[in-house]
């Protein structure tokens, strides 16, 4: 599989932590050491997705182009509609760009993964997820919540940064995780039961993707497991020895489907040429990949490391704003209407707009306007704009505001006036930041959240967030 | 093509307003009765001498049937109108034009609103669909806007912005007071402001105006009328409106301590009226206070300060009621309450107590009666910062 391998990769880290000790002293029970990553409340696995994408591309030399958008999650914000078609129209690809969706079980990023490597062109895989469970369970101490994307091509547009020497899957009928469409919370059966059923796979996977890869575990220079059982994980895990990378559950959890993908970027964060990394991932069975780097890899650039988004994140969230922001925590509203369903041929008119932050430039005055407007605020002339993508340019706040009467689903609701670098000015809502700390004159940086969810529709459209240091 | 105004064409011979305020026990259809009723007892003429009606409401009817229903109107023409905040003085402005054109005798303009219907805090309407990416702030926010660009702009810590503010509601309160018709009749201690829950940035509870509900209207008649009906009637000297492109938002030159839409409404309001400085020449102004932050830049817009100097004209009492420029001496959005519709044509009803000198003599201004001004000033707005519609009348007890 040489020929095809990884040519750039980016992560996401949302900027929340939940202190497990929170649940326990909360609760009496449950929770531990450590923190699991939070999505925020305007998050979810699409909009995850989606900045994980944006770093994906804006890593290595930032020119990278996409033939096609393949989206992996354990918990989809829609059924029966792709969700993938969001993170392609957040990017502002083209139409002949397919999208596709492969979602439901953890596992399911095998099949994305498998898709991305065999099918022709540069191939962005992307995988989110957002891990829940019950009040004290190990579930909800031990999930996470982050994104990770790939783009997997032929080395043609970029050079291949790391590649397969050698994969192996075993596969079984086993009752270890379960949930019913529609349920909060997933069930587990009795761990130890798990983890007899887990470990011969793994080892036959092991075994057998060493041999493709004309490898011994000597030859490999570090081995990561991955997997939601944690017991059976780090059962597995004796078998790397001193060679386990860190599967990064101690600081952000254990994000499902995307934990693979993050801790496969945080081994690339810091990987250098030439070395060989056993990849063993645990879902209904056991896959085991032996990684290989290449001398491209010294040159590689990512975006954001997986080290300093967790170094960037904010451990003040108290549990009980943790189970509002996950809908386990029915809270009082304001007296205020709830928010209105977009409608669907609006939205449609402004995709360009809503979901990729194109605005319209006029050709003559150079005046951005945003939203996009045929007639020109600067000298008047009408239909001669030009399209202009906003959505990474960084920005300057010029004035503020707290509303703390505004519907939101984590009040108060912080609005900013925003002044763009070299021209445009937006009024966005804000997120990720503390209502005190907002000022004149702060910089940010746009994300794309999801506003709030009306009539089964989401809402998706991008707010600011303090800028990254 | 220009604008030619209808300076003393057109005269108020009438007027009545509701008190303003949580009228549990009133509909909208009782509340229009009340105001159109006294109105006509005003100007000592029946509904039937009326020839054609203009009512504004932002949302409490639809159609001019909410008006020609519960007045049992004898199909006459009514012409129901919304222009956001601004909706009570558009009503004022369109019948003003009717009689100003010929087309009519005697018209009124009358407002409504019934906000406390409908279980919410502060605003709410219907909008139509959309893409879901229009900002979702409430009204107090988008003014608050204003406080920290204000205080930014010319050097004001929070603690001076938040004391102006406080100003302006203690001021408006107090002068609220002495109003039988207000909502709020009560003074406020400064304290008690400063230390109000907060809303939106800096603005607490009492730096909002009063959601309420309310009617107001007038009785319009052809100047050379007007002693037919009123002894001391009022004439119109100015009207004019602005509806901005909307670009506060887009435009970065924009800095949030202007209404620019104001400062145009104004400007030709002043041309039409001949005034060449508002600040000595009006008696005095009811302007939009619908939050605290607003009457501070208002008072900068409307020429009655200098830029940057508003805030110290505030705090130096020039817009009390005894000030050299009261403003707001009904007590304004602020404790008068704002029910949309009515507003304008409210603030009109001040203007028709002080310069005729039949405000009661707790709050009758001195620079009416002493001074013998006699020009007052409407200004009613719509919108937000960066997107407003603004109106302003000049009125005056005097032709010429």
């Amino acid at each position: 599989m040489a020929e095809r391998g990884i040519i750039g990769y980016g992560t996401y880290v949302p900027y929340w932590r939940l202190d497990r000790s929170r649940i326990t002293a909360a609760m009496g029970a449950g929770g531990g050491r450590g923190h699991r990553a939070v999505a925020s409340y305007d998050e979810d696995t699409t909009t995850l997705g989606v900045e994980a994408a944006r770093n994906c591309l804006r890593g290595g030399s930032g020119d990278a182009s996409v033939d096609r958008v393949i989206f992996s999650t354990s918990n989809p914000a829609y059924l029966d509609k792709t969700n993938a078609t969001a993170i392609h129209a957040a990017l502002n690809l083209p139409s002949s760009v397919t999208a596709l969706d492969l979602n439901g079980a953890p596992r399911s990023i095998e099949a994305a993964l498998g898709l991305a490597l065999n099918a022709p062109g540069d191939n962005l895989m992307v995988l989110s997820d957002i891990r829940t469970g019950r009040p004290t369970s190990g579930d909800e101490a031990s999930g996470g919540d982050g994104a990770a994307a790939f783009l997997i091509g032929d080395g043609s547009s970029s050079p291949i940064i790391a590649h397969e020497l050698g994969s192996a899957t075993e596969v079984a009928e086993f009752l270890d995780r379960y949930r019913q469409p529609g349920d909060d919370f997933s069930r587990v059966w009795e761990e130890r039961f798990g983890e007899q059923a887990y470990l011969p796979l793994a080892q036959r996977a092991v075994e057998r993707a060493l041999a493709a890869a004309e490898l011994t575990i000597d030859d490999i220079d570090g081995v990561s497991v991955t997997g939601m059982h944690a017991r059976a994980a780090r059962g597995v895990s004796r078998l790397a020895g001193d060679k386990l990378v860190n599967d990064l559950t101690a600081q952000i959890g254990n994000a499902g489907g995307a934990q693979t993908g993050l801790v496969v970027a945080s081994i690339l964060d810091d990987a250098e040429p030439n070395q060989n990394y056993l990849i063993i991932r645990l879902a209904d069975g056991a896959t085991a990949t032996v990684m290989h780097t290449t001398d491209a890899i010294a040159d590689y650039e990512p975006f954001r490391t997986v080290g300093s988004q967790i170094e960037g994140g904010n451990d003040a969230l108290d549990y009980n704003q943790y189970l509002t922001w996950r809908g386990f925590l029915d809270r009082e509203p304001p007296r205020r209407p709830d928010p209105e369903r977009p409608g669907a041929p609006p939205a449609f008119r402004s995709e360009d707009w809503k979901y990729a932050l194109i605005g319209s430039r006029d050709r003559s005055s150079g005046a951005i306007h945003m939203p996009p407007m045929r007639v020109s605020m600067e000298g008047g002339a009408v239909d001669d704009m030009e399209p202009v993508r906003m959505a990474d340019i960084p920005a300057t706040i010029a004035t503020f505001t707290v509303d703390r009467l505004a519907f939101s689903l984590s009040p108060p609701m912080v609005a900013v006036v925003i002044d763009y670098d070299g021209g445009g000015r937006f009024q966005a809502e804000m997120t990720d930041v503390d209502p005190d700390e907002v000022r004149i004159g702060d910089r940010v940086e746009m994300t794309f959240r999801r506003l709030y969810t009306a009539e089964g529709i989401h809402n998706y459209f991008w707010k600011a967030r303090p800028a990254a240091a | 093509m220009s604008s030619h105004g209808i300076r003393d064409k057109v005269a108020i011979v009438g007027m009545g307003c509701t008190q303003f305020g949580e009228h549990w026990d009133r509909s909208v259809d009782d509340m229009l009765t009340d105001a159109a009723h006294d109105a006509y007892a005003s100007a000592g003429v029946t509904q039937d001498d009326i020839d054609a009606f203009w009512l504004g409401t932002m949302g409490s009817g639809v159609s001019g049937l909410t008006l020609s229903k519960p007045l049992q109107l004898d199909y006459k023409p009514v012409t129901r109108l919304e222009n956001m905040c601004a909706t009570g003085s558009e009503a004022f402005r369109n019948a003003a034009y009717a009689v100003a054109s010929g087309a009519y005798d005697m018209v009124m303009a009358i407002g409504v609103e019934k906000l406390k219907d409908s279980g919410y805090s502060g605003l709410t309407g219907a909008r139509p669909p959309s893409d879901g990416t229009d900002s979702t702030i409430t009204a107090p926010a988008t003014f608050s806007l204003l406080a920290p660009a204000y205080a930014h702009k010319y050097g004001l810590d929070e603690d001076t912005m938040k004391e102006v503010l406080t100003r302006i509601a203690w001021k408006n309160h107090r002068n609220g007071s002495l109003n039988p018709r207000a909502q709020f009749r009560k003074e406020v201690a400064k304290e008690t402001i400063a230390g109000s829950p907060l809303i939106a940035g800096p603005l607490g509870i009492f730096d909002c105006s009063g959601v309420s509900d309310g009617s107001a209207a007038a009785v319009l008649v052809r100047a050379e009328d007007a002693h037919k009906y009123c002894d001391n009637p009022l004439y119109i000297k100015a009207l004019s409106f602005a509806s901005g492109p909307a670009t506060g938002a887009l435009d970065s030159t924009y800095d949030y301590t202007t209404f620019r839409e104001v400062v145009a409404s104004a400007t030709e309001a002043y041309k039409q009226a001949g005034i060449t400085d508002p600040r000595s020449q009006i008696a005095m102004a009811e302007v939009h206070d619908c939050f605290t932050p607003t009457e501070l830049v208002l008072m900068e817009d409307l020429g009655f300060a200098e830029r940057g100097l508003g805030w110290k004209e505030a705090m130096a009492g020039t817009f009390d009621l005894d000030g050299d420029l009261p403003v707001n001496p009904d007590g304004g959005l602020k404790s008068f309450g704002h029910p949309i519709g009515a507003s304008g044509l409210r603030m009109l009803f001040e203007c028709w107590l002080q310069l005729r000198g039949q405000a009661p003599p707790e709050r009758q201004i001195p620079s009416v009666t002493e001074q013998g001004k006699t020009l007052g000033l409407t200004h009613n707005l719509g919108g937000q910062p960066g997107a407003a519609v603004s109106f302003v009348s000049v009125v005056g007890s005097e032709l010429g």
